[in-house]
This record gives structure tokens, sequence and C-alpha cells, in this order.
């Protein structure tokens, strides 16, 4: 294999795995603030994608996707009062049945309201066709979009977490919620605020990465399903270890195909994820203390 | 009760009674598995509104041989598990007389043996050649060929002197049997596939794919696939520079597909039936009127383009109605013999020759090679 082939198989890489991080920055910020694997996760993706499209048709571009996003977030943070808030130390299964379920009501609410065909947005420079090309790779525009904007969103969300108030009241809920509540932090509110933004990022993922693929009620649940082995890979809880293990994977994932056939795609991130949770349980980047301590209530 | 008052009570309900039974005229049970929802409802979408539209435009005109229509539609998410228990409980249960779909070649399969036992007309909407090929007393289907389809394609490739091919397929029963149509047709068309890829129906990019077979240098891609996904195939193709044809199968057969697909779809080829371009065919072709009547009509009433997947199940439909007229009873083995002995049938996919070997009715002239001209179906080459 020469170089381009190399690099081109590599560009392939990094536009899946930027998608799979994206999807899991979103589970982490859940998990870190409340211990919770939230199933519907997917689903924030695949909303911020639908809305987008069809407030496409009335506003400009980026308004659209900022509706979106924001409208996104709202629901986000009605579903945790509605469904989440009010439940007193729930057991991890029960939470995992519930996020299940409501991952399940998003999906048949969504093919009420659009449909079941597919949709996508515009590119946002150029088309399907064009290209860039650097030596003998090509590559889309829109991956450029993806990898890019999703750099600043993990930048942002770092030095939102380490400078803000509000980000530091959010890992000190994380850290030890009876001792943020004894420093006067509302641990609920601070429960919604990270379904907010977790459902936030995924809509603005979803937005992203709606040209180069497409939208479908159902496109949630196999983003999900990637998303929480990239989440586990990079060890729950940890943004950026997650970005960086959606890499990994989506380049393993890529370079598999050179040598067998595409068909095994799947069979190589989950045996990857296989061998990862029997060697190293915690994740690639993660510590095993840190793992045992997440608790929810 | 009392003597005279009794008689007058039982006269009155005898009269009722045989009132009741000499005014309904019963009504003909037609069962329908479609995959409304799902992974295939493209398919199945379109297919069950077809099915929704003919039911009440037979009804109205007081339906088949002054029998009204009772369409059960019942929706499988292309889950072959639930088109099984659908089908035993049409059969079993609701006793239809036939059974219309289902939308994918997986559940035909596997719905094949007991549509077979159970002695129910099965008209499938779904395109492999397994599905006739052995034939089955009851199972018929309205798709075309995929081999023809293929060797429509083929036909193309010598005329365009291509030879060495890359083909990518769906992972789903249409992509399998098409994928092992060209594989055994290619030898004999002096074709020869240099790489062959299986893609998940729901992949989200597909550059790596491509990437290998561009790299095997082929001529043309022969891109084999009933999913959305099929679209980002084309896109993916483009953006990493590969100029060569690239060839859809009939499975490209709705607008959104190319919606999808972007710029890119400008010159993909494929085979398909008329009822996309029935617009510009001359006045002279026989399918022409049926095929105008069918997409004016859906798309007035659902507002959305009609595509060639609904038309299989306007196809089935029509021919189960036309057969029961023919044989002018409701009897199962009467309809079915005259599905069997049915010629010459105007349809959306072509016009239709059934026989006892041959329960499909297509050949290849049911075809035209059509091509994406700014974001529409057009003819190739015209």
């Amino acid at each position: 294999m020469n170089l381009d082939l190399f690099l081109q198989y590599m560009v392939a890489g990094v536009t899946y795995g930027t998608i799979y991080g994206i999807v899991a920055v979103g589970f982490n910020i859940i998990y870190n603030a409340t211990g919770i694997i939230n199933f519907a996760q997917g689903e924030f993706v695949m909303l911020g994608g639908m809305t987008a499209v069809t407030l496409g048709r009335f506003l400009p571009l980026p308004a659209a996707i900022l509706v979106a996003v924001l409208i996104t977030m709202i629901l986000g943070a009605l579903l945790e009062i509605l469904f989440i808030r009010w439940l007193h130390r729930p057991s991890v299964l029960r939470m995992i049945v519930i996020t299940i379920g409501l991952s399940i009501l998003i999906r048949e609410a969504a093919l009420h309201i659009w449909g079941e065909s597919v949709r996508a947005l515009p590119y946002f420079t150029g088309n399907s066709v064009t290209s860039i090309q650097l030596g003998g790779v090509y590559i889309s525009p829109q991956v450029l979009w993806v990898v890019g904007i999703s750099a600043v969103v993990v930048l942002i969300l770092g030095g939102f977490f380490r400078y803000t108030l509000l980000g530091m009241q959010m890992r000190a809920c994380a850290a030890n919620r009876d001792a943020a509540r004894l420093c006067g932090i509302s641990a609920k509110n601070m429960v919604t605020f990270s379904f907010m933004l977790s459902a936030g990022i995924g809509a603005l993922g979803g937005c992203i990465v709606s040209p180069i693929t497409y939208v479908q009620y159902d496109s949630g649940v196999p983003l999900a399903i990637k998303g929480f082995t990239v989440a586990i890979l990079g060890g729950l809880g940890n943004s950026l270890a997650s970005v960086g293990a959606g890499m990994l994977l989506g380049i393993l994932e890529s370079l598999s195909i050179s040598v067998l056939p595409a068909a095994y795609k799947d069979v190589i991130s989950v045996a990857i994820l296989l061998v990862i949770l029997f060697v190293r349980p915690s994740g690639l980047f993660g510590s095993s203390e840190v793992s045992r301590l997440k608790e929810f209530g | 009760m009392r003597g005279r008052n009794g008689i007058i009570v039982a006269i009155v309900a005898l009269a009722l009674l045989v009132g009741a039974g000499v005014q309904a005229a019963e009504p003909i049970k037609v069962g329908a598995i479609l995959a409304v929802t799902g992974p295939a409802s493209f398919l199945g979408g379109p297919e069950s509104r077809t099915l929704k539209m003919l039911a009440e435009e037979v009804n109205a005109k007081g339906g088949i041989n002054g029998h009204k229509v009772e369409l059960i539609i019942m929706d499988s998410g292309a889950n072959p598990e639930k088109a099984v228990s659908f089908a035993k409980q049409l059969i079993e249960e609701k006793k239809v007389l036939a059974i219309l779909g289902p939308s994918t070649s997986g559940e035909t399969m596997k719905i094949k043996g007991i549509a077979e036992e159970g002695k129910a007309i099965l008209l499938s909407c779904a395109a492999a050649e397994v599905i006739v090929n052995p034939v089955a007393k009851w199972v018929f289907k309205t798709p075309q060929k995929d081999s023809d389809a293929i060797q429509v394609i083929f036909n193309q490739m010598k005329k365009m002197k291509i030879s060495r091919i890359g083909v990518l397929s769906g992972n789903t029963g249409f992509g399998k049997a098409g994928k092992g149509q060209i594989e055994k047709l290619a030898p004999g068309n002096g074709i020869t596939i240099l790489a062959s890829e299986v893609y998940d129906k729901a992949s989200t990019d597909l550059t790596a794919e491509v990437t290998k077979l561009k790299a095997a240098n082929v001529e043309a891609i022969v891109n084999w696939s009933i999913v959305p996904a099929q679209s980002i195939v084309i896109k993916n193709a483009r953006q990493i520079g590969f100029i060569g044809p690239i060839f859809q199968s009939h499975g490209f057969g709705n607008i959104k597909y190319v919606e999808a697909a972007g710029v890119a779809a400008e010159g993909v080829i494929f085979p398909a039936g008329r009822l996309l371009v029935a617009g510009v065919l001359p006045d002279s072709n026989p399918q022409k009127a049926v095929l105008l009547k069918y997409k004016n009509d859906y798309e007035k009433k659902y507002k959305e383009e009609a595509s060639t997947f609904g038309g299989h199940a306007y196809d089935a439909f029509m021919i189960l109605a036309k057969a029961i007229e023919k044989a002018g009873s409701t009897d199962k083995e009467k309809v079915r013999d005259a599905i069997e002995t049915m010629r010459g049938f105007v349809g959306t996919g072509g016009v239709f020759d059934f026989s006892a070997e041959d329960h499909n009715g297509l050949g290849i002239d049911a075809f035209e090679l059509l091509t994406v001209k700014d974001g529409k179906f057009a003819l190739y080459g015209k």
C-alpha cells in the first residue's frame, strides 16, 4: 500500500472516528455528572439533525443549526425534569431501562413527526462532489468542518469545566455529590444542566455530520452503540480520552477494510471492545480507582 | 312466551336472519405484510400507501364482482420473524384469500414455505430471484428479475467497452442476491470483478470501501443495494476522485436517493421500470397510460413522488383483482390458476406474462436504462 492510499484510509478513519467521538463526549458528560449511561444519547444526535433540516427551510443554515441545538437542549432538560429528577437513588439497571425506554419514545415521536424518509442538511461549503486534494488524498470539505468544529467543541468544553463557575460546580457534583451539596451547589440543577449540555453537543454533532451521511428517525441507534463503545474504550467519564479512542477505533476500522472484507468492519470494533473489557475494563486511558467511585444518588 | 306472541317473535327473528344473510356480500379479505416502519420503510411506506389508495378506489366502485375488499395491512418492520408470525396469523386466523408483500426478499424467503403449506396466494413485492426459482405453486412476485437487471447493465458495459469492475453490495437479502447473480453472470459476459465489498445498511461513511475499489483500478463501479446507504457510496466515490461510470441497481428507483446523493448522482446509470420516466415515453408504449394514472393518483393523494417500489404493490393488487374477476369467484385454487394463466397484463413494472414455470412474468424488456440529469430521472442515451 503506498503512502497516498494509506493517507486516504486515515482520512476515512478520522471521519468515522470524529463522529463516534462526538457521541461519546455526550455520554461522558452525563455519566460524569450523574453516573447514568444515557442510552437516549443517539436520539439527541438524530433530533439535532432532523430539526435543523426542518428549520433549514425557513432559516439560513447557521441560524437553523443554532435553533435546532437550542431546541434539543431544552428537550434534554425537559426529559431530565420529567423522567429522572424525581427518582430517589435509583439503581443502575433501573436507569438503563428508563433511558432505553426514552430512546424508543423519542424514536416513535420522530417517526410520527417526520415520517420514515431520509433527510440531509446541505453541505456547509461546496456540495456532494467537491473535494480538496492534498497530494494524492481527497478530503471532502465537510470532513474538515466536522473535525474542526469537534475540536473547537472539545476545547471549549475543557475550558468550561476548568475555568467557569458552573463548570467547576458540575465537576464538584461529579466528584462527590454530598460534599457539593454541603457547599450549597444544587445537585439537582447540575444534573439537569448536564443533560442540556449533552443534548446540545449531540445535536451539534448531528447537524455537522448529516451532510456526509443522512438522518432518519432511527439513525440514532447505531450511533449510540458505536459512541458507547468508544466511551468505554477511552475510559468512561473522560471526554478527551473518548475523542482519542474514537479516532483510534475509526482508524483501526478503516485500515481493517484494506486487508479484510468490509463486512468485518463491525466485527473489528466489537472484538476490540471485548478485548479491552477483559484486559483493562477501566478503558485505555481511565484509571481503575476512579471508575469504581462513580455512583448516582 | 305465550302462544301467538311467541310465533310473531319467531317469524320476525327468522325474517331478520334471512334478510341479514341476503344483504351482506362477503368482503374479500386481502392481507398485506409490509415494512412500513423500520429499515425498509422506503419500500413499505409507498407500498402501504399504494394499497390503501387502490383498495379505496376499488371499493368506491362497488368492489370486485360486487364484493368489497377488506385490506389488512400488518407492519413487519422488515423483521423476518414478525413476517413469519403475521403470515401464520393472516392465513390461519384471518383466513385471507391472498397475502400481498412482504417488502423485502429476506422476509419473503422466510414465509415462502408457510404460504405453500397453508395454500395461500403470496404476491411478493420483493425482488430476489430465489423467490420464484424454484417455482412454488402459490408464490408469485411482481418486481422484475435481478438477473435481467444485471444483464441490462452488462449489455451497456459491453457497449462502453468496460471489462474490469468493482462491486459494492448492501448486506440485505436484495444486495446478497444481486451480488450472487453478478458473480454468476460476469464471466459469460466477459466482465472481471476485481474487487467486491459488502457494506452495512446502517453505514454512515463508506470512503474506505470505495478507496479499496479505486485502488484496484476498476473501470466502473456497480453499487447493488436497496438501502439509503447506497447514496453515500455515490457521494464518497466522487469525493475521492473516482471518475468512471457508477451503475446502480433498480433499487435506486426513488427520487429521495437522488436527493440524498446530491450533485454526485449526476450521470449514474441504472436499469428500472418505466414508471420513473412515464411522462417522456412515446404514446405508443403500452404501459404509458397505466403508469401516468398511477403516478398522478399517487402524487395527488400523498404529495410525494411515486417510486417503483410502490409500483410493485400496485402490480400485486391489480393482478390479484384481475384474477378474482377472471375466476369469477373467491375460491383460492381458481384465483391462483387465474394468476398463473394471465398473459399480457399491463402493470407498472412491465407487461406480465405468467405461466406455470414463470411466476414472475417479466423479462428483460421490462427494464429501461435510466440516468440522472439535473437531479431528475431521465432516459439514458436520449
